[in-house]
C-alpha cells in the first residue's frame, strides 16, 4: 500500500472560526471490532518529595520532569467489556497505569495477554520521522567527522507547538458542532491542511475531540495560524435563475447538491496532497485483524504539503485511525537532503553531483539543515584544496 | 434614505436589548459581549434619544433597561419630554436588588443630578417595605440614602443604617430580628433568606433543618433552586405558576430519565405556561411550521446555560397553543421528535429542516437559532431566499427567525439572510410582540409606522404603570 485510502468516511460541510478550518469526517457505519480510547497518564507531579519516579531532582533546587498528557488504547478484543470512557481511570489508582517512561522504550506496548495496544499519538510517526537515517555517514569521507560515525545523528531533535500554542485553534475546537457518527476531523490552518485525525468509532471520536488540542502541531501550522487573515466561509449558493427551481423538489435538489459539491471539491482540491502522495509506510504492529504503521512522505521539494503520521487499517487497508503531523518546508528540506546523502552512500562530491550543486553550495545546506557538526573542518579543507589543485 | 437607516438602527438596537445580558455566550466572551453593548448604547442614545428612551416601555431585559436609565441620567441636558417618567415606571418593574445596583453604579459615576434624585426619591418612597429592604439590601440602601440626601423612612431605620449601637431594641419586627439573630438562633427564621443564610452559618445550623423551616421566607426562585439542591422534587403548585422559559430551563435542567419519569406532570405544566402565555392568540396563528435548534451552541455558555434551548422548547409549546389545533409542526435541527428529551448535540442543518417546514405549506414559519447555520453554511439563507422569490412571490408564508443570542462583532442578532427579519428573543413568553417588530424588521415599513408603533407601547406602558400605582 502506497497511499491513505479514507474509504467510508464521508466529508460534510467545514466549520470556520478565525483562521481555523474544521472538516468534519462521517463514517455510516462505525469500524467493527476496533475501538480507542484515551489514556490519562498519571500527572507526574513536581516530586519534592522524591516519591514521583518521574520527576528528577538535579540538586540546586530545579526538578526535571517530563508530562505526557495522554496516550491512546486500541482495543480489539471486540469483548465490549472495555467501554471507551476518558476518565474513569482517575480514580482508579495507579495500578492500572503506565509509568510515564515505558513509551521511551518502545514505542507502542501491549501488556501480556491482553488484546489490548497502548501508544503515544504522533510517537510513532515523529519517531519514524527523527530516525530518518539515524545511523549518520556509512562511510568515513574525509568530510564527516568522526563523531558523526561513530554517534550518527545523535542528538535529533525537531521543535514542535502544542495545540493550546496555536492561536484560535483551542476556540475553534471548543465551538466545533460535532455532526453524528463523526469519526474523525481535518484540521486547517490559513487553508492549509494541518492534520488529520481519524478514529474507528464516534463514540471514541466524542471522547477524544478534545485532545486534538494536546496535540503537537509543526512551527508551518502556527505561523500560518498566528499571520493568516480570518478563512471566509463556503457558503451555500442557490443557482434559480431561468426556471431552475419550480418547486420544493427542485429545491431541496439543489440544496442536497450543494453538499454533494463540497465535498468534491474538498476531496479533490483541499485534502488532494495529503490523499494523492505515495508514501512508505512501514508497519509497526499487528493487531489481530488490524495493522498499526508509520508512514513518511517522498521528501520531494516540489511545493506540495508533506505529512508524517501513523495510521491503523483494517484487512482491506481502510483506514480505522489515522493521525498525520504537517512538516514544515525546513523539516522537508532536512529529510530530503538526508535522503540524498544516504542515496549516494553519504559521498560529499557525489551527492552535490546528484543534487546539482558545487561542494560549497552543499556543505552549505548541511549546516542550515543544523546536521553541521557531523562535518569535520580539516576533511573539508583537505576535499577543497585537492578538488582546485585537481 | 435617513429614515429608514434611522429604523433599522433603532431594531438593531431593539435586538440587542432584548437579548445580551452582558454575559458569556456560546462564541463570545463576557468582556466582548459588554464591549459591543456600550458602543451601541451609547450611538443610539446620541442619534436617537427619544426612541433610545422609549425602548424602556418595550420587553428589553433588565439588564439593558438599568444600562439604558444610566445613560440617560448621566446626560440630563439632552432630556427629551417624559423621560422622567419613563424612567420611573421601568424602575418600579425591576427587581429591588437591581435598582440598588444602579443606584450605587449612578453613586460611582458621580451622577447626582435633580432628575437622579428626585427619581430615586420616588422610587425609594414606593418601596413596600423600608425596614425589610434594610435588613436585606444594607449596603444598597445606604449607598442610595447618601448619595441622594434622603432622610431614611423612619427614625428606627435611620438608626439601624447608619448608628447601629445607639438603640438596645426595635420596635420594627424585621429590624429587631436581625438584632435578635446575633445571638438568638430563633430570631433568624424571622429574616429574609439571603440575610439568615449568614446568620445560620454563624449559628452551626443544620442546612437541612434550617432550609426546612427558613422555606415560608423564601421567594419563589429561591425555594425551587433550594428545593432542587436539596433533591426533592418541585411542588406541583410551583410548577403551575411558573413562566414558560423559566420552566423551560428547569426541565432541562433534570436528568433524562426524571424527564421521562415526570412526563404527564412537565408536559401539563408547560402546556399550561404557553396557554397562559398566548393569552387571546391563542389558536389565532393558523398553521405553523417551527424549526427549532438543538444544536451544540443552544447550550449557551456556563452561566446562562441551555438558555437558547430552554428558549426554543418555550416556543415549541407557545407556537403550539399559538396555532390552531393540529394544525402545528415543530422540527428540531437534531431531527429529534420528543421535545421532552432534547439536548444540545450536533450541528446545525437549518436549511434542510426549512425544507422539511416547507412541505407542510404553513401559513407562518417560525425559525429559533442562533443563527449558525453551518450543515451546510449558509443554506437557510438561500432556501428562504429561493423560496421567496420564485416559489412563494405572493407571501402566502410569513417567515421570521427569532434569535436568542446577541452576536457581539455584528452588533446584532446574526440573520440568516436578508429575505428574513430577524428579532432578537430572551423569554420565549415575548413571542407574539416579537413577531409585530419583526413586520418593522422586514424593511418596509418606515420610522413613521415605529414610532407610532412606539408611541403606542409608551402609553400602554405608562398607563399600566399609573393603574398599578393607583391601586
Amino acid at each position: 500500500m502506497t497511499r491513505i485510502d479514507l474509504t467510508g468516511l464521508g466529508v460534510r460541510a467545514a466549520q470556520v472560526w478565525g483562521g481555523i478550518r474544521l472538516v468534519p469526517l462521517v463514517r455510516e457505519e462505525p469500524v467493527a471490532g476496533l475501538r480507542l480510547r484515551r489514556e490519562v497518564y498519571d500527572a507526574p507531579g513536581l516530586a519534592v518529595d522524591g516519591s514521583g519516579g518521574d520527576a528528577v531532582d538535579v540538586g540546586d533546587g530545579t526538578v526535571l520532569t517530563s508530562y505526557v498528557p495522554h496516550g491512546f488504547v486500541a482495543d480489539w478484543s471486540g469483548s465490549g467489556r472495555e467501554e471507551a470512557a476518558y476518565g474513569t481511570r482517575l480514580g482508579d489508582g495507579p495500578a492500572a497505569v503506565v509509568p510515564v517512561r515505558a513509551p521511551h522504550h518502545r514505542l507502542a506496548k501491549r501488556r501480556r495477554g491482553e488484546r489490548r495496544l497502548r501508544f503515544l499519538p504522533l510517537h510513532l510517526a515523529l519517531d519514524g520521522y527523527l530516525s530518518l537515517h539515524f545511523g549518520g555517514p556509512t562511510v568515513l569521507w574525509e568530510e564527516w567527522s568522526r563523531q558523526a560515525l561513530r554517534r550518527g545523528l545523535s542528538p535529533r531533535a525537531e521543535a514542535a507547538y502544542a495545540g493550546v500554542d496555536v492561536p484560535g485553534l483551542a476556540e475553534a475546537l471548543r465551538v466545533f458542532e460535532v455532526h453524528p457518527g463523526q469519526c474523525g476531523v481535518l484540521v486547517y490552518a490559513a487553508d492549509a491542511l494541518a492534520a488529520a485525525f481519524v478514529v474507528p468509532h464516534p463514540e471514541d471520536y466524542r471522547l477524544l475531540h478534545p485532545t486534538l488540542v494536546e496535540d503537537l502541531y509543526g512551527e508551518l501550522v502556527h505561523q500560518y495560524a498566528h499571520y493568516g487573515a480570518p478563512v471566509p466561509e463556503f457558503t451555500a449558493r442557490i443557482r434559480d435563475g431561468a426556471g431552475g427551481v419550480r418547486d420544493l423538489a427542485d429545491l431541496r435538489a439543489a440544496a442536497r447538491e450543494q453538499e454533494r459539491r463540497w465535498a468534491v471539491a474538498h476531496d479533490g482540491l483541499m485534502a488532494r496532497d495529503l490523499l494523492e502522495t505515495p508514501y512508505a509506510f512501514e508497519r509497526a504492529y499487528r493487531m489481530g485483524s488490524f495493522s498499526l504503521y508509520r508512514f513518511l512522505p517522498p521528501f520531494l521539494r516540489d511545493g506540495r504539503e508533506q505529512h508524517i503520521g501513523e495510521l491503523i487499517t483494517d484487512r482491506k487497508g481502510r483506514t480505522a485511525y489515522l493521525k498525520t503531523f504537517r512538516l514544515s518546508d525546513a523539516q522537508v528540506r532536512r529529510g530530503y537532503l538526508l535522503r540524498r546523502l544516504a542515496s549516494c552512500d553519504w559521498h560529499p562530491g557525489r551527492t552535490a553531483e546528484a543534487l546539482g550543486v558545487s561542494g560549497e553550495e552543499l556543505v552549505r545546506r548541511i549546516r542550515s539543515a543544523g546536521f553541521g557538526a557531523l562535518l569535520d573542518a580539516h576533511g573539508l579543507a583537505r576535499a577543497a584544496r585537492a578538488s582546485r589543485e585537481g | 434614505m435617513s429614515e429608514l437607516v434611522a429604523a433599522e438602527d433603532v431594531l438593531l438596537f431593539v435586538n440587542a436589548a432584548v437579548t445580551a445580558t452582558g454575559q458569556r455566550e456560546f462564541r463570545s466572551s463576557a468582556a466582548e459581549q459588554r464591549l459591543s453593548l456600550a458602543f451601541l448604547h451609547a450611538y443610539v442614545r446620541v442619534n436617537y434619544r427619544p426612541l433610545y428612551a422609549a425602548c424602556l416601555a418595550l420587553d428589553i431585559n433588565d439588564h439593558n433597561a438599568a444600562l439604558v436609565v444610566e445613560q440617560l441620567l448621566r446626560t440630563p441636558g439632552e432630556a427629551g419630554d417624559g423621560e422622567g417618567r419613563l424612567v420611573a415606571a421601568r424602575l418600579a418593574r425591576m427587581a429591588p436588588q437591581r435598582v440598588y445596583r444602579l443606584f450605587r453604579t449612578l453613586r460611582e459615576a458621580g451622577v447626582n443630578n435633580r432628575r437622579t434624585r428626585a427619581i430615586m426619591r420616588e422610587w425609594l418612597a414606593a418601596r413596600p417595605d423600608p425596614a425589610l429592604d434594610a435588613v436585606k439590601y444594607r449596603p444598597g440602601v445606604k449607598a442610595a440614602l447618601k448619595h441622594a440626601h434622603l432622610p431614611p423612612a423612619d427614625a428606627e431605620t435611620g438608626d439601624f443604617l447608619f448608628a447601629p449601637g445607639r438603640r438596645a431594641r426595635y420596635a420594627n419586627r424585621t429590624l429587631e430580628a436581625y438584632r435578635r439573630a446575633h445571638f438568638a438562633e430563633e430570631a433568624l427564621y424571622e429574616l429574609p433568606f439571603t440575610a439568615a443564610e449568614g446568620f445560620a452559618a454563624r449559628h452551626g445550623v443544620d442546612r437541612a433543618v434550617f432550609l426546612e423551616r427558613i422555606a415560608p421566607r423564601m421567594t419563589r426562585l429561591e425555594r425551587l433552586r433550594s428545593e432542587r439542591a436539596a433533591g426533592r422534587a418541585a411542588g406541583a403548585s410551583d410548577l403551575a405558576v411558573m413562566p414558560l422559559t423559566r420552566l423551560a430551563l428547569y426541565v432541562l435542567a433534570l436528568p433524562f430519565a426524571e424527564r421521562a419519569a415526570r412526563r404527564a406532570e412537565l408536559t401539563g405544566a408547560l402546556r399550561a405556561a404557553a396557554r397562559r402565555a398566548a393569552g387571546p392568540y391563542a389558536g389565532s396563528w393558523g398553521r405553523v411550521a417551527a424549526v427549532l435548534d438543538d444544536s451544540f451552541s443552544s447550550s449557551g455558555s456556563g452561566v446562562k446555560r441551555r438558555r437558547p434551548l430552554a428558549v426554543a422548547l418555550g416556543c415549541h409549546f407557545l407556537l403550539e397553543a399559538l396555532a390552531a389545533p393540529g394544525a402545528y409542526a415543530g422540527l428540531w435541527t437534531s431531527g429529534g421528535t420528543d421535545p421532552l428529551l432534547v439536548r444540545p448535540y450536533g450541528p446545525t442543518p437549518l436549511g434542510l429542516r426549512i425544507l422539511d417546514a416547507l412541505d407542510g405549506r404553513p401559513e407562518r414559519l417560525v425559525v429559533v437559532s442562533d443563527g449558525w447555520d453551518n450543515a451546510p453554511p449558509g443554506l437557510a439563507g438561500e432556501v428562504l431566499r429561493v423560496w421567496r422569490s420564485r416559489l412563494d412571490p405572493e407571501r402566502r408564508t410569513a417567515a421570521v427567525h427569532v434569535n436568542p443570542v446577541y452576536d457581539a462583532g455584528a452588533f446584532d442578532v446574526r440573520r440568516l439572510g436578508p429575505s428574513v427579519p430577524a428579532v432578537g428573543i430572551r423569554d420565549a413568553e415575548d413571542l407574539p410582540a416579537l413577531v409585530e417588530i419583526a413586520g418593522f424588521a422586514e424593511g418596509r415599513t418606515g420610522l413613521t409606522e415605529l414610532r407610532a408603533y412606539l408611541d403606542r407601547r409608551v402609553a400602554d406602558f405608562l398607563a399600566g404603570h399609573e393603574k398599578g400605582a393607583g391601586r
